[in-house]
């Protein structure tokens, strides 16, 4: 504890120099030499980070907010001073979750805004169009915001791109042991999102159940009628339905199976479950008649971070300190807490990169010291040379009201075979400011 | 006679009209200014022949792109590549709707039929040369749009619409429905060939500027555009064109005269569909992917924006359009953020700035931009010509 204490004095001293001198050579404070424009996109003040998120289109509910969030943590870090004496210059552009305007977008900041690195950009489909070009570009390309195994499982190809939410696979492991010990007798029925994330979450949880699995429909993102999906799952007899889909398809399925008369356990996986935005959703489906999310009242579900319905959770307590400090309008939502927990793991990244980084120390800080990071994510990162993956687990808790009480503690598992074992770390403290204080481990 | 030829023949009409009150012979050449090939006969500046004329167009066009892409930045060097894709697409629609007056909704499914063979010629182990992958893409889009072409041939405006709005919807989801191949929802990811070296000398020679992979394939598509608007270009102005026109313009007139409406009006959407297949090809180089959600119903939209701002019936305006949906949006976004909008108010500006933009053109320049500069020079030509009765 007082070494971080020391730490965070020492780096809050840096800071301060770095202000009074009016930004002559940056916060060049304390005995690690001047700051220098080490890279693209890094001056001597500053540190420039692009993203690409749907801020218009269909998919903008929910998602548009992340950006946000981790807006108004970086605007908070910059009036604490920042990372090294830099403030970071945050950049989001708007993709509509089109792939041929993401390309357009990301061709733009970096060939035009410059940035040092793209962060948190959202979407497998959207964020493949830019996969290659980043990595032949050199550019880092962070926590990609989608559990893919396309960001990680291949760090030889795409030696620039980190994974950071729990891969779909995983996330399918541990749901699939959960049920085999909880509800063994169950008969499971699967409602997949017909791309990799329902596919990767489907190959996760037939390893544990395949022999419980009674029926799997799949629904094309885009066909709002759910009612044959609905109606073969409940026409196989199954009476636990896991659900890998968008938050948008959680609210058409409930509907459906309420039209249907169809009551089973539901299950949804991280992505689908946001009970503030589902309500939202079913408010509008229904056109009123379903006013809130109580459709969802016993639902499972699993979690990586911290949510909003855990007021009492010191993480959650400090970014809703930073977003009524630094956000804009409206509330903290789970999605603005998204945003800001990248954040922290990008601050981290960006301290452990030293001083004066350049983007490959960037990247290779994070394989040498992104293992060890502690912050809200509920399971540490897989980052080494050998994977890109970001969390490895998750807890499992279930939907009661306006709050989630845990059912499972945070599981530890990996892609293939790997087992799943419970974590027995304890949650990380949350540091002064929200800032995190990680060595530079580049020399 | 459909709604969606009133832009081009209102053009026509209120150029005769104009010119009909101030002369008497005024009308024919006014008409003829627009459409047809025999008002070249006064120009004495270029060539006779419409072939070599063109040819000195395509010379002159290729040292403006060399020159464009080399005086401006990488960022630009990508928005242009995007914009090429754009207008070699558009250019076939302007080809259809301008000149043949049908109406496609579903050029978005044909880019996709061409990004999706490109796409899949390109992830074999030893992939063919890249002109033969482009030409591959052509062939199979030129196929679906015989076929699409052969029931369009019967149908007419809305009916039409709404059957190529079929093929725009429903096309995209073949690639979800047989996602072990065409790769489902996230796509197929597209590696660019390298450029060849004789690019690098090239570009080494002319500017001295890094020939980085975006910039090779800007050039790719400068090219692509180029080829395909030279033979656009001299298709509009031969025999096949002039019976498009007919076609367009008195279906009964054009019968009478021994015109097989159907057949003529099947080989302008095979025409366009093949360009509308290299576009694709084009999209799926240089954004590097083809997935169904590069391709909706917005696409196509977009296209029949570009040449309805532009001018129906001009490649220069299909162009000119393009270049509107590429430059636009980011321009606003920036312009917003520069404003003090955070980025999110900053994104949603765009979109509502290009809708205020297609509505101020409806209602001030229905021609379109290249339409209406034309009827205006036509009817300044028609009233030059009326102070000066003697001539004729």
């Amino acid at each position: 504890m007082t070494a971080i204490a020391a730490a965070t004095a020492a780096s809050t001293l840096a800071a301060c120099g770095g202000s009074d001198d009016g930004g002559g050579d940056g916060g060049g404070g304390g005995d690690a030499g001047a700051n220098e424009a080490s890279d693209i996109g890094i001056t001597e003040d500053s540190i420039k980070l692009g993203a690409h998120f749907p801020l218009t289109g269909v998919a903008a509910p929910g998602y548009s907010e992340i950006p946000t969030g981790a807006d108004a943590y970086f605007d908070c870090l910059n009036e604490a001073g920042g990372v090294n004496g830099r403030t970071i210059d945050y950049i989001y552009r708007d993709d509509a979750y089109n792939p041929t305007t993401t390309s357009q977008v990301v061709n733009q900041l970096v060939l035009e805004d410059e940035v040092f690195a793209i962060v948190g950009g959202l979407g497998t489909p959207t964020h493949s169009a830019v996969l290659d070009f980043l990595n032949s570009e050199g550019v880092p390309d962070l926590f990609v915001s989608s559990g893919s195994l396309l960001w990680g499982a291949d760090p030889e190809t795409n030696p620039y791109t980190f994974g950071w939410q729990t891969d779909y696979e995983s996330e399918g492991k541990i749901i699939g042991e959960y049920i085999a010990e909880n509800f063994p007798d169950a008969k499971v029925g699967l409602f997949l999102q017909d791309d990799d994330f329902g596919e990767d979450g489907e190959a996760g949880i037939r390893q544990y159940i395949d022999d419980q699995i009674v029926a799997a429909e799949r629904y094309t993102p885009g066909n709002t009628n759910v009612g044959p999906q609905i109606a073969a799952l409940q026409a196989a007899g199954a009476d636990f339905v896991v659900g890998f889909n968008v938050p948008s398809y959680t609210a058409l399925s409930q509907l459906t199976a309420l039209q249907l008369g169809y009551d089973p356990q539901w299950f949804y996986s991280n992505v689908g479950s946001d009970p503030t935005l589902v309500g939202n959703l079913l408010n509008n489906f229904s056109q009123g008649q379903v006013s809130d999310a109580s459709l969802l009242d016993g639902a499972l579900t699993t979690d990586y971070l911290p949510t909003v319905d855990e007021p009492d959770n010191p993480w959650v307590q400090e970014f809703q300190r930073i977003w009524d400090e630094c956000g804009g309008e409206g509330e903290l939502t789970n999605y603005r807490i998204y945003g800001m927990a990248q954040a922290y793991t990008t601050v981290q990244a960006l301290q452990a990169a030293g001083q004066n980084p350049t983007r490959d120390d960037l990247v290779e800080a994070i394989e040498i010291a992104g293992g060890d990071w502690e912050g809200p994510v509920l399971a540490p990162f897989r980052y080494s040379e050998e994977s890109h993956m970001g969390t490895a687990g998750m807890s499992i808790s279930r939907i009661t009201g306006d709050t989630t009480e845990q059912v499972e503690p945070v599981q530890l598992t990996d892609i293939g075979d790997a087992p799943i074992e419970p974590y027995d770390g304890e949650p990380a403290e949350v540091p002064e400011n929200g800032i995190p204080n990680e060595e530079s481990v580049i020399d | 006679m459909s709604d969606l030829q009133s832009p081009t023949t209102g053009k026509n009409g209120a150029g005769t009209a104009t010119a009909g009150k101030a002369s008497e012979e005024a009308p024919t050449e006014a008409t003829a200014g627009a459409d047809e090939p025999t008002a070249t006969r006064r120009r004495s500046l270029l060539p006779q022949s419409t072939l070599l004329r063109h040819l000195l167009v395509l010379l002159i066009a290729a040292v403006g792109a060399v020159v464009l892409l080399e005086i401006t930045d990488p960022f630009t060097n990508s928005q242009l590549a995007t914009l090429t894709y754009y207008a070699i697409a558009a250019g076939g629609l302007t080809v259809l709707t301008g000149m043949n007056g049908q109406i496609s909704l579903g050029h978005g499914a044909l880019m996709a039929v061409g990004a999706y063979t490109t796409a899949l010629f390109l992830s074999a182990d030893e992939p063919l040369p890249l002109p033969l992958i482009l030409l591959a893409a052509i062939v199979v889009a030129t196929a679906v749009g015989a076929l699409v072409g052969v029931a369009a041939a019967r149908l007419h405006g809305p009916y039409l619409a709404g059957a190529t709005l079929a093929l725009a919807v429903g096309l995209p989801g073949l690639a979800i429905y047989f996602h072990d191949v065409l790769g489902g929802e996230q796509g197929m990811r597209v590696r660019a060939p390298r450029a060849p070296e004789v690019f690098e000398s090239f570009i080494s020679a002319v500017s001295g500027n890094s020939a980085t992979n975006t910039k090779w394939l800007a050039y790719l598509g400068a090219i692509c555009l180029l080829i395909t608007y030279f033979l656009l270009a001299n298709l509009i102005r031969s025999r096949i064109g002039r019976t498009w026109r007919a076609v367009r313009d008195q279906e009964v007139a054009a019968e009478l005269a021994g015109i097989n409406l159907g057949a003529w009006r099947v080989l302008a959407f095979v025409v366009s569909a093949a360009a509308a297949g290299l576009a694709g090809g084009v999209l799926a180089l240089v954004v590097r992917l083809a997935a169904p959600s590069g391709f909706t119903l917005v696409l196509s939209l977009a296209l029949l924006t570009a040449i309805v701002i532009g001018g129906l019936g001009s490649l220069l305006g299909a162009l000119l359009g393009s270049a509107l949906l590429v430059f636009l949006p980011p321009f606003v976004t920036d312009l917003g953020a520069g404003w003090g909008l955070d980025n999110t108010e900053a994104a949603q500006l765009a979109p509502f700035v290009y809708g205020v933009v297609l509505i101020v053109a409806m209602i001030f320049a229905p021609a379109g931009v290249v339409g209406t500069l034309r009827m205006r020079w036509l009817t300044r030509q028609a009233k030059r010509s009326a102070a000066q009765p003697s001539r004729g």
